[in-house]
């Protein structure tokens, strides 16, 4: 097979390290939303009714937006094999009550309306916000421990060794930006359901979009200035080999020097920060203007913006580790071999854009405010 | 069962996979059944045909919901407890589950949020493609998955790379079309239809036995019997190609599932009963069916089907020679750089590289392979036969419902081509006890599928014994207690609100469809 030779090896891994960070901001700008809208139901629908308009402006796409996730999974697996190893085994316990909270979810979408009984669709209302809050949490938690470095190892087989505990993990550094997660995905799920709804459902996710998008602007402040303080960062100190073989040993990294050496090198990089903060800004006078579909849209770039902050800060650093910096995950040793990248990139670029066209489609279709009077007369939504 | 890491890992991903399959297999045919009554309803503009796409289709989102909740713990499940296994095998097996996503997954539930909120907002077409959509990305799904799953079972199409210890990729077309994973596709998703066929033929049946609905029903076991008989053949047919395949590929699993220790001068008998006996590693109080064994397995009448004992001596022959391939890739490994491997060692890979696995399984006994005794060679070898007694019944309760099933699908295909399904109110009742076998066939497969692969995660490449997480006892017992909690939980709610929409019926109740149709089409206009 000599196909595949036509892109290098080192810029097949550049281009996953993109498209890693393309699915992790798809699965955050579509399914984020969803998350953001569990974690507001109980608050801003107080009856019935409010509750099951709320849960109709996402009821027919989260479980497509939900994929996003899944494919986060299956493309980190395929395309940074050493990364979904060490990350889903290392965070064990806080990776089993993500998947416990996204349980909940799906099972919470469609079983709570079949039944006419309040303490059944209070249980599953409170089950919903479990599985958008604390997935929002956690992940945060999770981007939170790996800006500051794994504790875990690696012997000469490649074999997974972890030092750290559960408790471990909810550092006051992790924790912060587990509160920048829930804030962002919160003002993104106020203003879908801003878009979605009328009346008093609509004012009350404003108010908390309004309120959540200043609370982003301040805690992605205060993170990257603890950042700045608190956190030392990684940098490699050997001659490095870009298409060398994906073996993390074969390295040397020293701690210290910071995770903002990338800006001072390549100062246009500071466009993912900015765009952070200039996103959430515009996203709260939107809101404040009363336009809709502009609060969406920002929001969307100001997740854009604070998640790439994060890739940009660390690379060529996928997974730093703390315990042994030298078996830290970068771009140049932990992908996957030069031909599956190239293969499932083909796969991506053939269907991404299909997938990207349909989920269009299918938001045009149901383009519009979710009518409480159609929810009531039982036609045309489902929940 | 000892409560060692490995014993609990393996636990956890086996109630979490048999759990998932419990709602798979539904949403697989089902979602067929609903994408061919809607094509009737579209084709001919009868609008009974719509009411039972609606009616299934609730039923079918029931279902869907728990498959998806199930599904996203096996996809992340691999990384959290077999991290071992994901580094070592990531290259590959990694590639079908992401193109699943993308390719399968994404369409599927995609579309099947227009498929319920979609009846009002599109036109019919529009809706019948969304249906479609669903089907064919719930099918798909399934096809990446046994690409996955077969590589496991017959790892092609790779090979061993010593600089980054892991399988690589060397022919990605030969993952894709192993035959094995072909034949596994196609049986699976066959057994999933006969399971929805069963679903429909037997809540169908009970509203005639209760005199309702009496027209969705009539039409529903219609659409049920045939598709359920086309099923129930194919299952059959391409498990016997599976059992084939086996024959060629996993020798060791074909020689447990049918307890033969020794080999027989061909073609083989076929062991219809007995009790096998692993310690001492005989059969005892065989029935035997001559001829038939080796027909079935080598579909000849000159071909030895080797039997355990005799495969046993061979993987003690690829011990040996997986010990040659440890020692030269701890040369390697000590040589640094490619050009300063000697020739000899090279070589030395070269020749038994792809037996290096059977090296790992020393691993349980000492730390460095080329160590081992004669003893634990033997010991190593004898570890590579998987308990026979539960292979050998799971097996047979399989195939004995697939025969089943096609006398029972073919019996209602005749009552409905008569049209006298009506006629015997006891074979009606037979079809609502039914509803569940399946359901036991399905997991009895995955049972033989995957216990039958032990003691290797990877047949002939991986243990199951080195693919664990560095993980705590407690940890993984803690999960275990957690995951069976919420879907036995999960589980009992939704065969709850099966029940009540079974009983709640399709909207609207109790009319006969003759004086539905034009006050529907009148209020339609």
């Amino acid at each position: 097979m000599i196909l595949h030779e036509l892109i290098s090896y080192d810029i097949l891994r550049v281009i996953w390290w993109v498209l890693l960070g393309v699915i992790l901001i798809g699965f955050a700008v579509t399914d984020g939303f969803d998350l953001g809208v569990g974690a507001l139901l109980p608050f801003v629908a107080r009856n019935d009714i409010e509750r099951r308009v709320v849960i109709n402006t996402v009821g027919p796409v989260w479980e497509g937006n939900q994929v996003w996730l899944i494919l986060g999974g299956g493309a980190i697996f395929a395309a940074w094999p050493q990364l979904y190893a060490v990350s889903f085994s290392g965070f064990y316990l806080a990776m089993f009550a993500i998947l416990f909270a996204l349980i909940l979810r799906p099972v919470g979408f469609k079983y709570r309306s079949k039944i006419e009984d309040p303490t059944w669709r209070s249980s599953w209302d409170w089950a919903l916000f479990i599985g958008g809050f604390v997935p929002a949490l956690i992940l945060g938690v999770a981007v939170g421990n790996v800006l500051q470095g794994v504790p875990f190892r690696l012997d000469e087989d490649l074999r997974i060794f972890y030092d750290g505990t559960f408790f471990g993990l909810l550092n006051p550094f992790a924790l912060l930006c587990g509160l920048l997660s829930v804030a962002m995905l919160v003002m993104h799920g106020a203003a879908w359901i801003v878009l979605k709804t009328e009346g008093v459902v609509a004012q009350r996710a404003r108010r908390v979009g309004e309120v959540a998008s200043l609370l982003t602007i301040l805690l992605f402040a205060l993170g990257g200035v603890a950042l700045w303080l608190f956190v030392g960062g990684y940098r490699i100190t050997s001659p490095i080999d870009m298409v060398g073989p994906s073996n993390p040993l074969l390295k040397t990294v020293a701690t210290g020097g910071g995770w903002f050496a990338n800006y001072a090198a390549h100062p246009w990089m500071l466009i993912a920060p900015a765009l952070g903060f200039v996103g959430a800004v515009a996203c709260y006078v939107n809101a404040k203007a009363g336009r809709e579909i502009g609060t969406l849209l920002w929001s969307k770039l100001s997740i854009f913006g604070i998640i790439s902050t994060v890739g940009v800060s660390m690379f060529p650093f996928i997974l730093p580790s703390s315990a042994d910096p030298r078996a830290g995950l970068a771009v140049w040793d932990a992908s996957s071999s030069h031909l599956t990248l190239f293969i499932m990139l083909v796969v991506t670029v053939i269907f991404l854009p299909i997938v990207l066209a349909y989920t269009a489609w299918v938001y045009r279709v149901l383009w519009g405010k979710v009518d409480e009077q159609a929810i009531r007369d039982d036609s045309g939504h489902a929940y | 069962m000892e409560l060692d890491i490995v014993s609990l890992s393996r636990l956890q991903f086996a109630l979490t996979a048999l759990y998932h399959f419990l709602f798979v297999p539904l949403t697989l045919g089902l979602s067929v059944l609903l994408a061919i009554m809607e094509t009737v309803y579209v084709m001919t503009g009868r609008l009974i045909w719509r009411q039972m796409t609606k009616f299934w289709g609730t039923l079918f989102g029931i279902n869907f919901v728990l498959g998806v909740a199930t599904g996203i713990v096996m996809e992340f499940q691999f990384g959290m407890n077999w991290s071992y296994y994901s580094h070592y095998v990531g290259d590959i097996f990694g590639a079908p589950l992401a193109i699943e996503g993308l390719m399968a997954f994404f369409l599927e539930a995609t579309f099947v949020g227009l498929f319920f909120f979609g009846w009002d907002r599109l036109s019919k077409v529009g809706h019948l493609i969304a249906t479609y959509a669903v089907a064919a990305g719930s099918n798909f799904s399934a096809l990446w998955i046994l690409i996955a799953n077969g590589w496991m079972q017959n790892p092609v199409g790779s090979q061993f790379n010593p600089q980054t210890m892991r399988m690589e990729v060397a022919d990605f077309y030969e993952v894709l079309f192993n035959s094995v994973a072909q034949a596994k596709f196609v049986h699976t998703v066959s057994a999933g239809y006969v399971a929805a066929s069963f679903f429909v033929l037997g809540v169908s049946a009970w509203y005639m036995l209760k005199g309702r609905h009496i027209e969705l029903a009539k039409r529903s076991m219609t659409v049920a019997a045939s598709f359920g008989l086309a099923a129930s053949l194919s299952v059959v047919v391409l498990g016997d190609e599976s059992g084939y395949l086996s024959s060629e590929h996993q020798k060791m699993k074909l020689a447990a599932i049918e307890a033969m220790w020794e080999t027989e001068p061909a073609p083989a008998a076929f062991t219809l009963f007995g009790i096998p006996d692993q310690a001492a590693r005989e059969t005892r109080y065989a029935i035997r069916i001559p001829w038939v064994m080796g027909l079935i397995g080598t579909r000849t009448l000159t071909e030895e089907i080797p039997g355990i004992k005799e495969q046993v001596d061979l993987a003690k022959l690829r011990i040996e020679q997986g010990i040659q391939a440890f020692d030269a890739l701890q040369k390697i490994r000590a040589a640094g750089s490619t050009t300063a491997i000697p020739e000899d060692v090279r070589n030395a890979f070269e020749e038994n590289g792809t037996r290096l696995g059977y090296a790992l399984l020393l691993k349980r006994y000492v730390d460095d392979p080329r160590t081992a005794t004669p003893e634990q060679i033997e010991k190593a070898a004898w570890d590579t036969v998987p308990m026979v007694a539960p292979l050998f019944w799971t097996f047979r309760i399989m195939v004995g419902l697939g025969m089943l099933f096609i006398l029972l699908s073919a019996t209602f295909f005749a009552l409905s081509s008569l049209r006298k399904l009506d006629r015997y109110p006891w074979l009606l009742k037979v079809a609502v006890a039914f509803i569940i076998l399946p359901w036991i066939a399905i997991e009895c497969g995955w049972f033989v599928a995957e216990y039958g692969r032990q003691p290797w995660i990877i047949e002939g490449v991986l243990p199951t014994a080195a693919a664990v997480s560095d993980l705590g006892v407690t940890t993984v017992l803690l999960t275990i207690i957690g995951f069976v909690a919420i879907y036995t939980t999960l589980l009992i709610i939704e065969l709850k609100l099966m029940l009540r929409a079974i009983r709640k019926g399709p909207e609207p109740d109790d009319e006969p469809e003759a004086q539905l149709a034009p006050a529907q089409l009148v209020a339609a206009e």
